[in-house]
């Protein structure tokens, strides 16, 4: 019963890295550096909350998150597509756009610059406890998102457009595939998807908290590249990060190994992995170009 | 002549950009745009407590600013300066413990600032030497070092430093510099201190150094053009790991600005953002030591100006009002760059066919 507990613990902490992961993958093979993922994450926890409190539907809640991510994700590709303006520095100015937005936000609507109200959570009456993880759609969303993005980008065409705007803009422009659109098409659907992981934190905790995210879309991209850019490793750097800080969590008190040093795994895999030890890093190689 | 147009004109377009969002976010507060901005300047340059504060909060950005500025004049963007600067701080407060009391200040000063020029700077080199060893990106190793300085600082203030019931380290013994207040009364209780005049001097150096060093022009060579300075002699490894260790450790010299300038010891979190809004300050002050100095005044005028209307309005739309600022010169500095030169051009032709 213990195992199954701690199972269902890791699983809770991966589902938000690996909705976020997913997103964070695609912006990147298609060459957009994916330093948004807190803020589409944010995003898709704030709309969520918003809309299931207004709608009283956690069903159009969860759509009001992705259409936020989707909403600044498109933000983001026209200030890097269209404006040629700095990925690294939109994504930071994103971030911090949302974080200020959502916090004004709360003051004006609930005159609160902490939290939102209560909202209902989606899947809500189908178990309580071990059988609610269980019951979660969006848990099983989230393990089946980077299957499906190794699907989507190697067994379908559009895939095979993103790896080719992500390696060579100008081969792909010269075999006549549109760079922008197919880089607008994966952005948006990168803030889409990292969104989902931001409105299930909303639901799991029943409500939209200020900085709830707390670093986890840094988390996401050291997951994708401790994962080499591919899905299926990606997929296990996620769990490894979660089943990391489920061991954090559960030594809490204990003198043995200080949570901080835990908290640093992923951050230190992932320097370790980008200086090359284990294999040479693949990174997409037109990653952060804005030109072409 | 263009090139100051260039230079100047995508800062101008941001503020007036910020300057309307900031209007319509007042007024969906229901509230007048011009009474709180008349508030906002009250609040900072109106009285002398609201400019001390400002210029406090100013001499913390100058150095997180010049962080990120010069390292982006080599074509590196340094994003771990809330790091160096929390590794600075700590260094500064290390040192002014492990000194006897009764050293005079200067001299527990100057080894202070010493001690936080060495803790922010080697934060600063781990990047530089990666991507100067295996070509790592500094931008990654920047974000992923700055969680993990922060946890290891956090621990070894939590588990061996701290004063029982708090986050901060105990007072240090000898260091501390003079505040404004202390020559002139109409500062008191505003923070500011001599440390600003420090700051400004660092900029200085930082443009002589930038301007009229052959260090310098090989720094700025590689951020051109890094195929043709290499092809001159340049060699770009090591100006990679120069410059990122010169840019940590002008970011932890902000750290004297808290550690010896107000509070007398080290605080977990004591850099509150000031490392991420150097990227801010930076762009904004197009890299250019006199810039980044406008540039943090005006931010620090932001942040404390937010505070001064946080009871009309909330002090995130200062945040909000920031990330309009950054993303608008981001957009601006192509955009402008293009429109310009396509005006040169139309000049040049328009010449060509009258003659």
């Amino acid at each position: 019963m213990i195992a199954l507990l701690i199972v269902a613990q890791v699983l809770r902490i991966s589902v938000p890295y690996l909705f976020a992961a997913a997103g964070g993958l695609l912006s990147e093979r298609a060459g957009i550096v994916a330093l948004t993922l807190e803020g589409f994450m944010a995003a898709g926890a704030f709309g969520a909350a918003i809309g299931t409190h207004y709608s009283g539907s956690p069903a159009l809640g969860l759509g009001a998150g992705v259409a936020a991510g989707a909403l600044l994700a498109s933000v983001h590709a026209m200030a890097t597509i269209r404006f040629r303006a700095d990925q690294v520095v939109c994504g930071i100015a994103l971030n911090l756009l949302v974080a200020g937005g959502c916090a004004f936000t709360l003051r004006l609507a609930f005159d609160s610059s902490s939290n939102s109200p209560r909202i209902a959570a989606l899947g809500e009456g189908l178990g309580s406890g071990l059988a609610a993880t269980f019951a979660n759609p969006l848990v099983w969303g989230a393990f089946a998102i980077l299957p499906a993005m190794w699907w989507l980008l190697y067994r379908t065409r559009f895939g095979l457009r993103v790896r080719a705007v992500g390696e060579h803009p100008e081969a792909a422009t010269s075999v006549g595939i549109g760079v922008p659109r197919v880089r607008y098409l994966a952005v948006i659907l990168s803030g889409a998807i990292a969104a989902l992981g931001g409105a299930y934190l909303a639901f799991d905790q029943h409500k939209f908290t200020d900085g709830m995210t707390a670093g986890r879309g840094f988390i996401a991209i050291a997951a994708v590249i401790f994962g080499r850019w591919e899905p299926v490793r990606a997929l296990g750097a996620c769990l490894l990060f979660a089943v990391a800080e489920t061991v954090q969590i559960r030594l809490q008190g204990s003198t043995a190994l200080p949570s901080q040093f835990v908290e640093m795994i992923p951050y230190a895999l992932t320097i370790v992995a980008l200086a090359g030890f284990g294999g040479k890093s693949a990174a997409p190689s037109a990653l952060g170009r804005s030109e072409g | 002549m263009r090139k100051l147009d260039e230079a100047l004109l995508p800062p101008a377009l941001a503020l007036a950009i910020a300057l309307v969002v900031g209007d319509l976010l007042i007024l969906s507060f229901g509230q007048s745009p011009g009474a709180v901005f008349a508030m906002l300047l009250e609040g900072t340059w109106g009285n002398a407590y609201g400019l001390g504060q400002t210029l406090y909060k100013a001499t913390t950005l100058i150095a997180t600013g010049l962080a990120v500025a010069i390292p982006l004049r080599a074509g590196l963007f340094n994003i771990g300066a809330e790091s160096q600067l929390a590794a600075g701080g700590f260094a500064a407060a290390l040192m002014g413990l492990a000194i006897p009391a009764s050293l005079p200040w200067p001299v527990a000063a100057a080894l202070c600032t010493v001690a936080a020029v060495v803790g922010g700077g080697l934060v600063g080199a781990i990047p530089g030497a990666l991507k100067a060893r295996f070509g790592a990106s500094e931008v990654i190793v920047t974000i992923m070092l700055n969680f993990i300085v922060l946890a290891l600082l956090n621990w070894i203030v939590a588990s061996h430093l701290h004063v029982p019931e708090s986050l901060h380290t105990p007072e240090i013994h000898s260091g501390g510099v003079p505040r404004f207040a202390d020559f002139s009364a109409v500062f008191r209780g505003s923070a500011a201190n001599v440390t600003l005049v420090g700051a400004i001097g660092v900029a200085i150096g930082a443009w002589w150094f930038l301007f009229r060093t052959r260090a310098g022009y090989e720094l700025r060579a590689a951020g051109l053009q890094a195929e043709a300075a290499r092809t001159g002699g340049v060699r770009l490894p090591r100006v990679w790991l120069v410059t990122m260790t010169l840019g940590g450790a002008l970011a932890g010299l902000g750290g004297v600005n808290y550690v010896l300038g107000y509070k007398h010891y080290y605080e977990e979190g004591f850099g509150s953002g000031a490392g991420f809004l150097g990227i801010a300050v930076a762009l904004v002050g197009r890299n250019h030591p006199v810039g980044v100095i406008f540039a943090a005044l005006l931010f620090a005028t932001l942040s404390q100006g937010g505070l001064a209307v946080n009871a009309v309005v909330p002090k995130q739309m200062m945040d909000v009002l920031q990330a309009v600022v950054i993303l608008a010169v981001a957009v601006c500095v192509p955009e402008v760059r293009r429109v310009l030169q396509d005006a040169a051009r139309r000049a040049v032709m328009r010449g060509t066919a009258a003659s």
